[in-house]
């Protein structure tokens, strides 16, 4: 698939920018873990998926699992921008009605393909998602986004075992390795380390690389999805930074998991995402 | 019912190439080892994590399959009760979820692996549907239909204990409670393994001169009440019989139909009262928490003496 060429970083920041102004519009949202996985996103939609915003729905496309659901208007800014539905829907982020709630639904949201945010779940469903590729042998990578708090959850391991088991090499997943959920750090909580050899010993190929390094991310993607030829599913764990971008975020990573965003703060927020 | 399972799977999975199986490490419990032979693609097995047997069938289902999870009721219902709840049922997929072994029927698995709260669980998810068979010719029929169904379902399926409550053809409508026998004394509506134990509650009456309605309530989410109410309108009282607790199975679901429709007539309930499971064989069981027939027939005394 051909993609054209865009400037992504000016794409990241287009992203960055949208997804703090839904949250703010709303007045308060999960912004840590949205600015962490912008570069992820930014690279899989305008380098790497299989899509097609005209049809949503499109036999044998590449997948995207939000298993950390509250990452959702991440998502959502990327979407509209790609034009699976207009901008102005982005304003009514967590509204009374709205296409767009705070954790992601594929049955609101064109371009969502799985509903996500009871955290361990979604991870299981891409497993699932791959092994419906597999068996209709249609050529589609799935991906899934996985936090690292939500790695507590004892179903991401059983999803890690079956995705090595049934060989699912199409199956590429990441951890937003922020190292913060909504308590304290991870490793003050129940630290996932070694989480390499973790996932190693689960049966995957395993990377890493700097998650807000767009040219790493995609390098690495590509490797991985060489690598997936062994019939291994993959993990590229990506060491990112919550509320990265949004100064007063970066500085209370451990508070920023979900904020009120209004007054002076808002102000601020526009200010450095402009 | 073992052998019907497994030979009805595999006429349905050749039929259907979108239908999938998938076992928790009790494929050999439920005769289904045999599908991996025949479709070693569809019907897998993901080991002891239910959790994940229903997170993956959702994600089959968002693929375009219609995948179909078994386990024992308990570890289906309770263990993976969020996972049915949000990727499966709120999320809208199209998964059947297979619970066997229901309530005293699991026997000497004993306590741990009784479910005697499985169809309250399931009944207060919303767009859930339950379905109980009464016997093996009767699941037989009921599983096309169940597959066509295009929405999420719990199937409690008794795996080995079923009697035969059918005799010769019959007919069969997923959404309506069957008539098995007509009486003008007292309604005994019943469910699953329960179901023929009324019939043999109803040939005790007989001899007593009472004549008993049996209802095969085998779908208890919708429930049918509007046949239910006419038969109790004829009959005057109702003996509910369940293979559960009391509290959130049969019983609930009739009288709260019961109560929208201001249907209000004496009742008996049959069945397991606010107890937890234990270990035993059937009689034992069904002494222990008054589920024999002859329970069933006192109760329908007790019931038609209210009038």
């Amino acid at each position: 698939m051909s993609f054209p060429e865009v400037d992504l970083k000016e794409k990241a920041k287009e992203i960055r920018y949208h997804t703090c102004d839904a949250i703010a519009t709303h007045g308060a949202g999960h912004l840590g873990g949205c600015m962490s996985c912008v570069e992820l996103i930014t690279v899989l939609y305008y380098k790497v998926l299989n899509i097609d915003p005209k049809n949503p729905q499109m036999e044998g496309r590449d997948r995207v699992v939000m298993s950390k659901g509250h990452a959702g208007p991440t998502l959502y800014a990327t979407l509209a921008l790609k034009g699976f539905f207009p901008m102005d829907w982005l304003k009514t982020l967590n509204a009374s009605n709205t296409n767009l709630p705070s954790h992601c639904d594929m049955n609101k949201t064109p371009g969502i393909d799985m509903t996500a945010g009871s955290l361990g779940q979604g991870f299981g469903c891409a497993v699932g998602l791959a092994k419906g590729s597999k068996i209709m042998n249609d050529g589609a990578t799935i991906y899934a986004i996985l936090g690292d708090g939500e790695s507590q959850e004892g179903s991401i391991w059983e999803a890690a075992m079956t995705a090595s088991q049934q060989k699912l090499g199409n199956l590429i997943a990441f951890t937003d390795y922020n190292k913060a959920q909504i308590d304290d750090w991870v490793d003050e909580t129940v630290s996932l380390e070694p989480i390499m050899d973790k996932w190693e010993s689960f049966g995957f190929n395993v990377f890493e690389c700097d998650g807000h390094d767009m040219d790493a991310i995609y390098k690495t993607i590509c490797l991985a999805k060489r690598k997936g030829m062994n019939n291994k599913p993959s993990m590229i764990v990506l060491h990112t930074v919550k509320g990265k971008g949004v100064s007063f975020a970066e500085a209370d990573q451990v508070g920023c998991h979900h904020m009120g965003i209004a007054g002076e703060k808002a102000a601020q927020m526009y200010s450095e995402v402009k | 019912m073992k052998p019907i399972f497994h030979e009805e799977f595999t006429k349905l999975m050749r039929e259907d190439e979108k239908v999938v199986f998938i076992d928790a490490d009790l494929a050999k419990a439920h005769g289904s080892e045999n599908l991996r032979k025949e479709f070693p693609d569809r019907a897998l097995d993901v080991g002891i994590a239910e959790q994940m047997a229903v997170e993956y069938a959702a994600g089959l289902s968002a693929y375009g399959f219609k995948p179909y999870v078994a386990t024992f009721t308990p570890f289906l219902t309770r263990r993976a009760c969020d996972q049915i709840t949000i990727s499966v049922c709120y999320a809208k997929r199209n998964v059947k979820l297979i619970g066997t072994d229901p309530g005293i029927t699991a026997e000497t698995n004993g306590g741990t692996h009784m479910s005697m709260e499985d169809i309250g669980v399931m009944r207060s998810i919303p767009t859930m549907v339950i379905y109980e068979p009464a016997d093996a010719a009767e699941f037989k029929k009921a599983l096309p239909v169940i597959n066509d169904y295009p929405h999420a379902m719990y199937i409690r399926h008794q795996r080995t204990q079923a009697q035969d409550v059918h005799e010769g053809d019959f007919e069969f409508d997923l959404f309506k409670a069957e008539v098995l026998k007509e009486g003008a004394d007292v309604t005994i509506a019943a469910s699953g393994y329960m179901v023929a134990e009324a019939q043999k509650a109803a040939d005790l009456l007989a001899k007593e001169g009472i004549n008993a309605e049996i209802l095969n309530v085998h779908t208890i989410k919708p429930i049918d009440g509007e046949t239910i109410a006419a038969s109790v309108k004829k009959t005057g009282c109702l003996v509910t019989a369940e293979n559960h607790n009391i509290v959130g199975g049969l019983r609930s679901a009739i009288l709260e139909d019961f109560s929208e429709r201001d249907v209000y007539v004496p009742t008996e309930a049959i069945g397991v009262r606010d107890h937890f499971g234990e270990v035993g064989f059937l009689p034992f069981l069904q002494e222990k928490y008054k589920m024999r027939p002859e329970d069933i027939a006192e109760a329908a005394k007790k019931v038609i003496a209210k009038k």
